[in-house]
């Protein structure tokens, strides 16, 4: 493989943090977006819901203290804050749908310059389909972020023309970032608005699929 | 005297017919009655339509269900989990026709079944293989897909306090499915592992109204497990 700057999973999500501003409620997909919670900078109150029905949701609980009624939407046991509820799924779901949530971020397969999302099915034709809440969440935030390695393992660019696997909702993506940039999509195309130490812009459009912009 | 106790699991499943549609409560196993589950194998009710938000975990609850081959159809979000093996054989051999749906469609259709609502429309799923088929309409300014109500003959559930008007409140998130399914369904079953006298419920804190169960199910506590995810 090349060997570009990157940045690490841990300071992708911390740049994803920064971009969460104080006060907001928040659905972190499964997956890269988890590491989000970890970076929230000090001082800033964010709101973490749940799918399976909590506002609130806090950190792991200590070895020994697993509550497997009390879980996140990968089904790991989580713990609730102080001020946090818990509500029925099609509440939970009202929360998404009814645009209620200002950000949800999300992992991807592809993500196109116009913002469509394909993040649940490869489409491989013995891979068993599974969707859980990826097409309420796409579409239902006021925002909805991705956040994924650049490249898939084969080296092609995940940020493409039209996303070849299955869709997951069109035009609904507003920001991507990855391991090499922060980059806007929508209407207007693919605006680089962040891009990793050291890494040349050239660099950055060579391993990309599609034609970016500078803001 | 109304009185909705059921005395045992067996009794209160008797009357399942073959082919019956039934909604089971849970996300993963936080909230999935494993012991009506259990009731429903011993039972012996055949071809019957699933709604549950997956497709089993492990070798027990709804898995076992679907091992022992009573399931001809499961309408559901998320089959394919790292234990979900039960359910992945049947699929790849074709002997379980699998409707998947968005996580928030299943909890709306179901929620709309038990409100009297027939269908509506809802952007998500747009312009996806999820939708293919279904009548879309603008509304708003947005392209929105057609979605039916999800009608179930039984519903099983597991909540944590009832009483004998079928008040029920439930645990943290095990609570996820169970209101909506109770209301969608013509007989309703809630395990509780506490039955209380009538007015011990905090009327303000009652989750699912007595009306939409019809029969409780009191059951001891056993920790739920943990199932669904890979261990780190």
């Amino acid at each position: 493989m090349d060997a570009l700057p990157r940045w690490t999973r841990d300071q992708m999500a911390a740049r994803v943090a920064r971009d969460i501003p104080d006060g907001s409620v928040v659905n972190l997909g499964i997956g890269l977006p988890t590491l989000i919670a970890n970076h929230l900078p000090e001082g800033r109150e964010v709101i973490l819901q749940s799918e399976n029905g909590i506002l609130g949701m806090g950190p792991a609980p200590a070895a020994g203290q697993e509550d497997y009624d009390l879980t996140n939407a990968g089904k790991q046991p989580v713990t609730l804050l102080p001020g946090g509820a818990y509500f029925h799924h099609a509440d939970s779901f009202a929360m998404m749908r009814g645009g209620h949530l200002d950000i949800c971020v999300l992992g991807a397969f592809q993500v196109s310059a116009r913002g469509d999302l394909a993040n649940w099915h490869t489409g491989a034709h013995d891979a068993i389909p599974a969707v859980g809440g990826a097409m309420d969440l796409a579409i239902g935030a006021k925002r909805t972020f991705v956040m994924m390695e650049h490249l898939t393992k084969a080296g092609q660019s995940k940020l493409v023309e039209t996303c070849t696997y299955p869709l997951t909702g069109l035009a609904c993506v507003s920001r991507v970032y990855t391991d090499l940039a922060v980059i806007d999509v929508g209407p207007r195309g693919a605006v680089v608005v962040d891009i990793v130490d050291g890494l040349e812009w050239d660099a950055l459009q060579a391993v990309t699929a599609v034609a970016l912009a500078r803001a | 005297m109304i009185d909705k106790i059921a005395h045992s699991a067996a009794a209160a499943l008797a009357d399942v017919k073959d082919g019956a549609t039934v909604m089971i409560g849970g996300f993963g196993t936080a909230g999935l009655p494993d012991e009506l589950i259990a009731a429903l194998i011993d039972q012996g009710a055949r071809d019957l339509v699933v709604v549950n938000n997956n497709a089993g975990n492990g070798d027990t609850g709804l898995a076992a269900l679907l091992g022992a081959g009573r399931v001809r159809k499961i309408i559901c979000s998320f089959p394919r989990q790292v234990d979900s093996w039960h359910f992945d054989k049947l699929y790849r051999e074709g002997r379980i026709e699998l409707e998947l749906v968005p996580q928030g469609n299943l909890a709306e259709r179901i929620r709309a079944a038990g409100a009297g609502i027939g269908a509506f429309f809802t952007p998500t799923g747009y312009g996806t293989v999820l939708a293919q088929g279904k009548e879309t309409r603008e509304i708003d300014g947005r392209m929105q897909v057609l979605e039916y109500a999800i009608h179930a003959d039984v519903a099983l559930i597991k909540a944590e306090r009832g009483d004998r008007w079928g008040n029920l409140t439930y645990r943290k998130t095990a609570r996820n499915f169970g209101p909506v399914m109770a209301m969608a369904a013509r007989c309703t079953v809630a395990t509780v592992h506490e039955v209380v006298e009538l007015g011990a419920l905090d009327p303000e804190a009652v989750v699912t109204p007595g009306i939409f169960v019809q029969r409780v199910v009191p059951i001891p506590r056993t920790a739920t497990r943990g199932a669904g995810f890979k261990a780190a």
